[in-house]
């Protein structure tokens, strides 16, 4: 199977949140997803970029986020990288329904989202140095393979 | 692509047709969308239909929790319907069926709500 990865950087615009996730799918379509799979991929990547701006970045449109998508034996690792205020207490950001920001009408739910839709998440952060989240999807395909 | 939406009021119900991606970026205007036209017309109440929506993500969350809130506080009623299964997840993961009213398509959700065509 062939192993492959891209990387981007995009401004902390809310505009490029729909860039983002279409660019994503387009590079990972080379491992024939299902809609599904594909789907549970843009949903993620749309959660990580948003909390890169709305928390990482506080809405700051000037910022930089980079994105890496690796295939690697039919499987997607995804990382989505800003370097904002990070996150002082992971397990209670991790929490279903837990926002720092219910002001803004956030429900908390974006990391339980990425949680359920993708096969791994792991979620680095320096307070004050930035967030990283790495993502993996294994697609079905695969395990039928590997089967 | 971006957000379109349909917005009619019928028999003091608005009615929320959405058409497109629902994400951060085009959460903003939508919100401020329903805030207004509620009030320009009088509705009390509230259909919110999926049906034509493509991609949804934590900020489409937001703003249903958000116009619950808002229309219960007011003495009314949310209802949503014609949900595509990729939403359907999210909303099903975020325990928000267990307050806000679900039903198949328009007709339905004016049926909930006692409005007869
Ligand atoms: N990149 C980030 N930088 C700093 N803090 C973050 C970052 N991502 C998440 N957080 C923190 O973790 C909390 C939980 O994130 P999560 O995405 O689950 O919920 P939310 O963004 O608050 O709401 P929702 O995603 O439902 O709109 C956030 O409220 C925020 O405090
Ligand atoms: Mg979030």
């Amino acid at each position: 199977m062939m192993n492959n990865k891209m990387s981007f950087t995009i401004l902390s615009r809310s505009e490029n949140e729909h860039f983002a996730r279409i660019v994503v799918a387009a590079f990972i379509a080379q491992l024939d997803p299902t809609v599904e799979e594909l789907t549970d991929i843009k949903t993620s990547v749309s959660e990580a970029v948003t909390n890169c701006i709305i928390h990482g970045y506080r809405n700051d449109p000037t910022q930089e986020i980079i994105i890496t998508v690796e295939l690697r034996d039919g499987e997607a690792w995804i990382s989505v990288q800003d370097f904002g205020e990070g996150i002082e207490d992971l397990a209670q950001a991790r929490m279903p329904l837990y926002t720092s920001k219910p002001d803004l009408e956030r429900s908390g739910m974006g990391f339980t989202i990425m949680e359920n839709f993708m096969n791994h998440l792991t979620v680095y952060s320096i307070p004050g140095k930035g967030t990283t989240v790495e993502m993996v999807k294994v697609f079905s395909k695969t395990i039928a393979v590997v089967k | 692509m971006g957000l379109a939406c349909e917005m009619r009021c019928k028999n003091r119900v608005l009615i929320v047709r959405m058409q497109g991606e629902l994400d951060h970026h085009t959460a903003e205007n939508l919100r401020e969308e329903i805030i207004q036209q509620k009030e320009l017309s009088n509705c009390i109440h509230i259909i919110m239909n999926f049906q034509n929506l493509s991609f949804m993500d934590s900020s489409g969350l937001g703003v249903v929790f958000g116009r619950f809130k808002q229309i219960r506080s007011q003495g009314g009623e949310l209802v949503v319907c014609s949900v595509p299964p990729s939403i359907h997840r999210i909303f099903e993961m975020s325990g928000l069926y267990k307050v806000v009213p679900y039903v198949n398509n328009e007709e339905a959700a004016l049926d909930f709500l006692g409005v007869t065509k």
